[in-house]
């Protein structure tokens, strides 16, 4: 079995209410070292067989028609990160 | 014959009893769709309900727009029925890409409910014909994820072309840009909103007023422009 | 990491069979909360040690929480004090999961308050939603659809750097939960007192309504009939306790330590709802009990004891989300959003059909049988054989000592009668205005506003008038109300007269939305049962409310008890929620708690005294605490209950607000606030009858009062049925559209802007701003 991440923001040019509130509770709890925080999303997508091209194919095209929205997000990364015993 | 409302009920769908009631008092005859089906049961419109369809897990309306019954919506949609979604229904219609934009998180971060003033933009669309031009209603808005967003470039364009239906008045109630608080596809047939006109149709139980409490019944329009549009269409 | 290699320890299944043959092996029942004479007595039931399944049982069935052994010999007097007219409309009373009200028309209310108190002070967010998912499921296993909710929160000092954080999680938790239901948020109170700064209350409730026909019992009964467990997986919630057992079986290499929090998962709860309802309608079960605390445990135990007695499952088909867990776990899991059904063989199939159609997972675990037993087989083996009985009915009952307060003589003689008392119109407008802008009299829109009050389309009154009232028919208008009350500071003083109080007040503000009060659920929130003060406090309140409810006619139909609410040794202030369900015939002439038309008469009905003790007058304008309650006169309260229906039914009054918290002033300023009209009203009147001064006849909290508004051309009719019904009433003002303010005639004006400016700012000051204010 083999997991594969896939990564998704929010676009950088829209606001991220989530992860303002975030650098605003930072702020508030007197951290001054970051500048801005965004909020993104994981999915750990676990395969069976092994992963292939073609697999790796079929998982960018979920990550960009299901597990992203392109109006308001874009997805940063996908990769494999564990290989079966 | 009564004009025929469809109302779609997702697995977390829980304004759709309400729609149904809406359809009801403006005399039209609500007839409940079930997500799972590709059958839309010969109706003249269709209505995609306020909830938390799937939890809103994924993204807001994300899960139930891929649902069996949005192929035959789309198609529909496409071909000139007139479809209102509300709130998580709107949601739904971005996600289908039926409407333009997405809608994010409100700005301040909290789920808010309260008595919505809005401007009503445009009465050219199948769901705002009995409206007044630039007339000012009221209608409960209660969303936690209600922030519309586009790019400036869509914005424009559907600012230009008179597909902004609904602004925020007074309040922008969640930070939508332009105050965008609906909108239509370029026919106006599809017609996306994320305040409530269900819950302000039956007097008693809508927003206050300065006549009287919970009388506001400004959501009605909605549901009667419809009956209009689809009589005028047969 | 380094592997050592070793033989893997093949963990012995502690099996009935094993148990008896190892009486010896030591046994964490400490660890698990249970005392050893309790120990010693399961071991008598049994005829055996327990193993370690039966032993995971007891402890959590036993525990204060789940087994009211504390409390079982006062809440008796609930079931005793009891009149024939508090039967008539009584469907289902105490003890089952909640009371079922017959209102009429063929319809029939549910409703139940339940606590959540503790797990919201460790994760407020998930604490406060899973205490909404729970009471939820409760008012799903009568059969009734769930239509409203309803929360009595009490938090520490507003201004106490942590309160904001418990406040934040609570109410979004309860929003979040709430919302995604699809459930109306109608009401509640919040108070903000220091004494709940480590221990929040978080009070939820819940509203159901079904035909009388479809009324369900959680019972097992049918012999062969199917035990089924449906909804989410079994994980590992908030069994913390369990990790003892496990460590305890498993030497080594055991599950990691268990989360002692649960988390929620509205829309599981809210497809369970419909699929739920479905299977009622289809006729496919005989019942449903809902998982709570002490899960499997709980429901099998209940579920048994309640049917035919026995009942026999495997634990192996339960599913789960964590295949880690071992038998005990699973026992005691809390996971949320699950459900247990008894399901005639023959009708299998068209259960399954139905929770398939909801996408929801479901397992046959066994079958009811006759035997007197419950018996659960985990891999192979047989864990638990016991009495079903034994574990939720005959559990420990205990009478704990109890003893009169050492400080509450010095605090009662304490009196708010010796703090200074203006008659100063400036002083008393600056008073008022303290009043308006404390934590607890504050507008507290900036919690409601999160929750949905629109949803359904029944929602006829919520936050800010007196009660919640929701439309059940939609052709006749029927409807019901629901209000909380408990006043903390007035049980501090004198807890069976603060029961007294909580009791009046909700009755009162039911009765103030025009709706006629039938019954009663109650949260005891108090300390430690084994501080005998505490228990005192217990067992005064107790009495209190019984003898109020038989006195007034309405009887109690369950809600729980919470014990262990202190921070350090320090108990709470005993905090007695109650809440009354009220029925309407049609909503259509519910009662707003504030006016909305020019010229019409305000009148005070009821007396003022001098009663100023545990005020909020007393707190806030001179941090005092001390004194005797204000009286409370139940036959008054109940005339004036049938006084404001008559003229809710005759149409005679516009609007009525209850007089609380804060007296006539605070009550005079809500009524302005809610739709922005003024008013000029004059206290003389009242001073001279009830011969008391401005400052008392403003800030007094006497019990049995009420504002109205009358229109001009209902004046003599109103009179009159006052005169006729022997309360005592006095013209004081008149609402006024021009004026923008209130007036106190010959003392002070406040306009509407600083009344509202004021009363919002506390709330918005400390966890931030409300969209549009």
């Amino acid at each position: 079995m083999t997991t594969i991440i896939v990564e998704t923001m929010p676009k950088a040019e829209l606001l991220d209410p989530q992860g303002k509130a975030v650098a605003g509770a930072l702020a508030r709890l007197g951290t001054s070292t970051f500048a801005s925080v965004r909020i993104g999303k994981r999915f750990e997508i676990v395969v069976d067989g092994p992963v292939d091209d073609a697999v790796l194919a079929e998982v960018r095209t979920v990550a960009e028609e299901i597990l992203s929205n392109s109006v308001i997000e874009d997805v940063v990364g996908i990769h494999v990160v564990e290989a079966a015993v | 014959m009564a004009t025929r409302v469809g109302v779609i009920t997702f697995p977390g769908s829980l304004d759709d009893r309400d729609a149904q009631r809406a359809v009801r008092i403006a005399g039209a005859e609500p007839v409940a769709l079930w997500h799972g089906s590709h059958d839309l049961e010969g109706v003249d419109a269709l209505i995609l309900p306020g909830g938390f369809s799937y939890g809103d897990y994924l993204r807001c309306g994300a899960i139930a727009s891929l649902s069996p019954i949005m192929t035959e919506v789309v198609a529909a949609a496409n071909s000139g029925m007139p479809v209102l979604g509300i709130c998580n229904g709107f949601q739904m219609l971005t996600e289908a890409h039926l409407l333009e934009g997405g809608l994010i998180r409100n700005d301040h971060g909290s789920f808010i409910c309260r008595d919505q003033v809005l401007r009503v933009e445009n009465t050219d669309t199948s769901w705002t014909r009995d409206f007044e031009a630039g007339e000012n209603i009221t209608i409960p808005l209660k969303n936690g994820e209600g922030g519309f967003i586009a790019s400036d470039e869509t914005l424009d364009r559907l600012e230009g072309e008179g597909r902004v239906v609904f602004r925020y008045v007074d309040v922008n109630p969640n930070g939508s840009l332009r105050d965008i608080a609906g909108i239509s596809n370029e026919r106006g047939n599809v017609v996306g909103l994320m305040p409530h006109p269900e819950h302000a149709v039956e007097p008693g139980f809508g927003p206050d007023t300065d006549v009287a409490m919970r009388s506001g019944v400004d959501g009605l329009a909605f549901f009667t422009s419809v009956i209009e549009r689809t009589l005028a269409s047969v | 990491m380094t592997t050592t290699p070793s033989t893997p320890t093949v963990p012995v299944l502690d099996t009935v069979e094993n148990a008896a043959a190892t009486p010896e092996k030591e046994q964490p029942y400490a660890a698990l909360g249970l005392k050893p004479d309790e120990y010693q007595s399961i071991r008598d039931i049994l005829g055996r040690r327990p193993t370690s399944g039966e032993l995971a049982m007891y402890s959590v069935m036993w525990s204060e929480h789940c087994s009211y052994k504390s409390s079982k010999n006062y809440l008796r007097q609930f079931g005793q004090k009891v009149s024939p007219a508090m039967k008539k409309n009584l469907m289902v009373g105490m003890g089952e999961n909640a009371g079922v009200v017959d209102v009429g028309e063929g319809w029939a209310v549910t409703f139940k308050i339940e606590s959540h108190n503790h797990p919201s002070y460790i994760e407020p967010f998930q604490g406060a939603a899973t205490g909404v998912g729970g009471i939820v499921r409760d008012i799903i296993s009568m059969g009734a659809r769930p239509v409203a909710v309803m929360d009595a929160l009490r938090f520490g000092a507003i201004d106490h750097p942590d309160t904001a954080r418990v406040v934040h999680g609570v109410v979004s938790g309860i929003s979040f939960y709430g919302n995604c239901l699809g459930l109306p948020n109608i009401g509640g109170e919040t108070w903000f007192d220091s004494v709940y700064q480590a221990n929040p209350l978080v009070n939820a409730l819940a509203v159901g309504v079904l035909r009388h026909e479809d009324l369900h019992l959680a019972n097992a009964r049918g012999v062969g009939n199917k035990v089924v467990l449906f909804g989410a997986r079994t994980g590992g919630d908030g069994i913390g306790g369990a990790s003892i057992l496990a460590s305890d079986t498993f030497a080594e290499g055991g599950p990691t330590k268990r989360p002692a929090v649960q988390v929620g998962d509205p829309f599981a709860e809210k497809v369970l709802i419909e699929c739920c309802l479905e299977l009622y309608r289809g006729e496919l079960v005989e019942g449903i009990q809902d998982l709570g605390a002490a899960g499997i445990s709980c429901a099998t135990s209940e579920l048994a004891s309640n049917g035919d007695g026995g009942m026999h499952i495997t634990l192996d088909n339960v599913l789960l989300r964590d295949p880690s867990l071992n038998a005990e776990e699973i026992l005691m899991s809390e996971s949320q959003e699950r459900m247990m059904a008894v399901v005639h063989p023959d009708k299998l199939e068209g259960f399954l059909a139905v929770t398939s159609k909801w996408d929801v997972e479901t397992s046959v675990l066994g079958e009811v049988t006759d035997t007197g037993r419950l018996i659960i087989e985990w891999q192979g083996g047989v864990i638990v054989d016991v009495d079903p009985r034994t574990v939720a009915v005959d559990g420990p009952v205990y009478d704990r000592p109890v003893a009169y307060p050492t400080w509450i003589d010095a605090l009662q003689a304490d009196s708010a009668s010796a703090l200074p008392r203006s008659s100063d119109g400036p002083a008393l407008r600056a008073q008022l205005l303290q009043l308006m802008g404390s934590a607890n009299l504050a507008d507290a829109s900036w919690i409601t506003s999160q929750y949905d009050k629109y949803v359904l389309g029944n929602t006829a009154l919520s936050y800010p008038d007196d009660a919640g009232m929701v439309r059940v028919d939609e052709e006749s208008g029927l409807g019901f109300s629901v209000a909380t009350d408990a006043n903390g500071r007035y049980c501090q003083l004198d807890p069976r007269q603060g029961a007294r109080l909580a009791l009046a007040e909700a009755y009162r503000n039911v009765a103030a939305s025009g709706a006629v009060p039938v019954a009663i659920s109650d949260c005891l929130n108090f300390g430690s049962p084994e501080n005998p003060e505490v228990m005192w406090q217990f067992s005064e309140a107790v009495t209190g409310l019984a003898d109020g409810c038989l006195e007034l006619e309405i009887p109690v139909t369950g809600g729980n008890v919470s014990f262990y609410n202190q921070t350090g040794d320090v108990p709470i202030h005993p905090t007695p929620v109650v809440a009354v369900l009220g029925v309407i015939d049609d909503v259509a002439r519910r009662i707003p708690s504030g006016w909305q038309d020019e010229g019409h008469n305000i009148y005070l009905l009821g007396t003022t005294r001098e009663e100023l003790d545990g005020s909020a007058w007393a707190d806030v304008v001179h941090g005092h605490l001390g004194g005797l309650p204000p009286q409370v006169d139940l036959a008054g309260e109940k005339r004036l209950g049938e006084l404001l229906r008559a003229a809710a039914v005759e149409g005679l009054i516009d609007s009525a607000h209850d007089l609380s918290d804060g007296g006539l002033g605070v009550a005079l300023s809500e009524s302005v606030l809610r739709f922005g009209l003024g008013a000029r009203v004059w206290l003389g009147d009242i001073i001279e009858r009830d011969g008391i001064d401005a400052a008392t006849a403003l800030f007094s909290e006497s019990a049995g009062r009420v504002i109205v508004t009358v229109p001009r051309e209902d004046d003599v009719k109103f009179r009159g049925l006052c005169d006729g019904r022997d309360y005592p009433v006095l013209r004081i003002g008149v609402t006024d559209a021009e004026l923008g303010a209130l007036e106190v005639q010959d003392a002070f004006s406040v306009s509407i802007d600083e009344l509202r400016t004021t009363n919002r700012a506390p709330l918005a000051d400390a966890f931030g701003p409300v969209v549009g204010y």
